[in-house]
């Protein structure tokens, strides 16, 4: 497993896409969206780094990181904090000034970082796609082929009515990269863009400094759109589950898509742990009338009513009658007895008293803001 | 190079815990899983930390593999400093030749050295096998305010129990008048908590007499011992030195014994009990598992439980406490149980009033204990305990009282 070692460089961008969960990003960016219970999702593509092998990462930022910064501290939980490589914060700032705009210009801005580490290749990763990969053989593909850049990929079912986000490609006879579409307005089976890719540093390099020089910053469009046929860009299929969070009722069904036992298994692999921040809570306790059906509990949480179809993260308090259905409910909330609560996002820390009853939608949840009482 | 520390813990964690026979074959009785998520020994290390004691010794010495791999670096219960933090201290090899800990005492005489580069004013010994929240440093205060040479933590118990503990008998101030080792007619209910905090000059110099007078006793052939309230306690006593009762009020627990351990984990069950997992000034702090949150399925019934991170239930669980990555099946039940990390309950099997340890597969049919109105003679009745990765089959049953170690 630690064949890529130090050789690789994990670049995340933690902050890519967070418009369009504004509600969620309000307080926070991307990277630090709560997710399944007990994780954020910048655990998934960190966890898959330090897995693959990958012990040198660097976190690009962009705005609202304090809760970023406060989740990842030194590193430490994701086996991060080391004297070679570890991981490395890197603020938005260019030197002229200005936060970035693109991929581009964000490389350029902490490119000194990139310059200092020895390795010989680069992987950027988003957090808005949630999956469980091993580098080790998209490196091996891309070494084997002799590709400048490998964008891992998804063969899957799209929706262009519902998916804001999704870059789409599309493959030559060579298997190179050929069309490069985003959100394009049409459904059905698509090679979808995970967001990662492998590069060598020495081509990123040479990418970073001509967009510099001519003042463009979209790699998707600059590169994949625009240079697919000087360039030689090759696709790495992951046959595995991933979902990407591209909106609020698409967080929400992500969420729930963890209570089905195959998309659990692909995403918590025993070889390939989810690691994320300690919460030292207690176990999950029930109490003598709890009533618990097709849901996901984390650690620390006190439950004394009935749960139905949702995830319920780290601290939650349910009083007595109380009945959540359908529901994700997140870190610190408490909610007091005899309430019926259906497809409902509560964020962080929220208080419901006793008696309340809060309805959404399956298919478009109510959203209740950190902090919020009701 | 080392700052002086005002007090340096010493952790006592060499115990076989033979009394546990199964479930202490293969690790030290400190590494014993509690709780659903914790062993033996988080609690006297979370105590260390909650109370600003950042300098403890941890004596090894029985199976130590599962126990220094669990304490690690420490760093878990915040215990890795730059200096300080946690040390395993097993028995080591010298000039003079190598030699167990020949008891607890000793284990500290040969330690001196380790306390002495932080040169103390006071250590505290510990125990690895209670279950317990306490601040030491109100403790260490107490010992101060009385200019004690020595403080014993005690807990006022029934007098019918009195007498399977070590009793301190005390004037009205608290200061100890005599101790005696599981008296068979006590005459007090201060039951020692094996929790001390000695001035360290002078638990030195009864380390050294007692080493020095052990020894001489063995070269006469005579009867000799190194122990804490046998040895250091009695010697202390006899020379008039102050001893000092400390009351502890709360919730403590013994689990030397598999039924005090199965009573230890149903404790956390009672709302009568008062021991807060969920308290945040006091967290009990525990090695993390990386598992996923736990699961429960459509057939499940899950009641006045407690279930750790990565477990998955389809079953009926009551009363019961299950440990990170257990699997119930459907159809499966495990009533008023304790199921340690990473056994799988497979549909059809009954588990009642037992102990199955970490790693098992008890299949289908198979009925692990029974409830204590289903046995004729209460006597015959008793927890019924798996010990660690063993399998049990189809149509087998594990009796009350009954222990099993190997597959069946």
């Amino acid at each position: 497993m630690s064949s890529v070692n130090y050789n690789v460089l994990g670049l995340i961008f933690a902050s890519m896409h967070d418009s369009y969960v504004s509600e969620l990003t309000k307080q926070r960016t991307m990277g630090s969206i709560p997710f399944g219970g007990r994780y954020r999702l910048i655990d998934f593509p960190l966890s898959n780094f330090v897995n693959s092998g990958v012990s040198e990462v660097g976190v690009i930022t962009k705005s609202n990181y304090g809760s970023l910064l406060d989740h990842l501290g030194s590193g430490r939980d994701w086996d991060l904090a080391r004297k070679k490589g570890g991981l490395h914060l890197l603020p938005p700032y260019s030197q002229t000034g200005g936060i970035y705009q693109g991929r581009l210009d964000a490389l350029s801005n902490i490119w000194s970082f990139v310059e200092h580490s020895k390795a010989q290749y680069v992987i950027l990763s988003n957090c808005d796609v949630v999956t469980t990969i091993d580098f080790n053989p998209v490196l091996r593909q891309h070494k084997d082929t002799g590709a400048d850049i490998t964008l891992v990929y998804s063969k899957s079912y799209y929706d262009g009515e519902k998916n804001q986000s999704t870059t789409i490609l599309q493959f030559g006879e060579d298997n190179r990269v050929n069309d490069v579409m985003v959100a394009p307005k049409i459904s059905g089976e698509c090679n979808q863009w995970l967001e990662m890719l492998i590069i060598s540093k020495d081509f990123l390099k040479q990418i970073v400094s001509d967009a510099a020089s001519r003042n463009i910053y979209s790699f998707t469009r600059e590169i994949l759109q625009n240079r697919n046929s000087d360039y030689k860009i090759m696709g790495y299929e992951h046959k595995e589950f991933f979902v990407r969070i591209d909106s609020v009722e698409g967080y929400f069904a992500a969420n729930k898509m963890l209570l089905d036992s195959e998309k659990r298994k692909a995403l918590f692999k025993n070889n390939l742990p989810v690691y994320t921040k300690v919460g030292d809570n207690g176990p999950a306790k029930y109490g003598l009338e709890s009533n618990i059906k097709n849901s996901l509990i984390a650690d620390g949480c006190i439950i004394e009513g009935t749960v139905e179809n949702s995830v319920i993260f780290r601290g939650v308090r349910i009083g007595k009658d109380t009945v959540v259905r359908d529901s994700v409910i997140m870190q610190g909330t408490v909610i007091g007895s005899n309430c019926s609560i259906t497809s409902i996002i509560t964020d962080k820390n929220v208080e419901v008293s006793d008696e309340k009853v809060l309805t959404g939608s399956e298919t478009y949840p109510v959203y209740i803001a950190k902090n919020g009482k009701i | 190079m080392y700052t002086k520390k005002k007090v340096v813990a010493m952790l006592l964690a060499g115990g076989q815990g033979s009394r546990l026979y199964a479930l202490t074959k293969n690790v030290a009785k400190p590494a014993v899983p509690y709780g659903g998520k914790y062993r033996l020994i988080d609690f006297p290390l979370s105590n260390c930390t909650n109370s600003g004691i950042d300098t403890v010794g941890v004596l090894t010495q029985y199976q130590p593999l599962v126990l220094n791999e669990y304490i690690g670096n420490g760093q878990p219960w915040d215990l890795d400093k730059m200096n300080g933090g946690v040390h395993v201290l097993p028995p080591y090899e010298s000039q003079a030749g190598a030699s167990w800990y020949e008891g607890t005492a000793n284990a500290i005489y040969q330690n001196m050295n380790f306390i002495r580069r932080y040169d103390p004013e006071y250590v505290v010994v510990l125990g690895g096998d209670h279950i317990y929240k306490m601040d030491y440093s109100k403790m260490v205060d107490f010992h101060i305010a009385n200019d004690a040479d020595c403080t014993i933590s005690v807990i006022d118990v029934p007098l019918a129990e009195a007498s399977r503990f070590g009793i301190m008998i005390c004037d009205e101030n608290k200061k100890v008048i005599d101790f005696v080792e599981k008296p068979k007619e006590p005459k007090s209910t201060l039951a020692s908590m094996g929790i001390y905090v000695f001035s360290w000059k002078k638990l030195e110099k009864y380390l050294i007499e007692n080493e020095n007078d052990a020894n001489e006793k063995r070269e006469r052939g005579e009867k000799w011992s190194k122990d804490f309230g046998k040895d250091i306690i009695t010697s202390m006593l006899r020379d008039k030195q102050r001893l000092f009762a400390y009351e502890f009020e709360g919730y403590w627990k013994d689990v030397g014994t598999l039924d005090s351990l199965w009573e230890a984990n149903m404790d956390l069950l009672s709302p009568n009990v008062p021991l807060d997992l969920y308290d945040k000034s006091w967290k009990i702090y525990s090695r993390s598992s990386y598992m996923p949150p736990q699961y429960i399925g459509d057939n499940a019934q899950v009641e006045n439980s407690m279930i750790a991170e990565g477990s998955c239930v389809d079953g009926s669980v009551d009363f019961s406490i299950l440990f990170a990555g257990v699997t119930v099946e459907e159809g499966a039940t495990v009533n008023y149980s304790i199921i340690m990390p990473g056994t799988v309950i497979k549909s059809g099997a009954v588990i009642e009033y037992a102990i199955v340890g970490s790693d098992c597969v008890i299949e289908g049919g198979a009925h692990i204990g029974k409830r204590p109105e289903q046995v004729d003679n209460r006597d015959d009745w008793g927890i019924a305990v798996v010990g660690h990765n063993v399998t049990v089959s189809d149509g087998k049953s594990v009796e009350p009282k009954q222990i099993i170690g190997e597959n069946i």
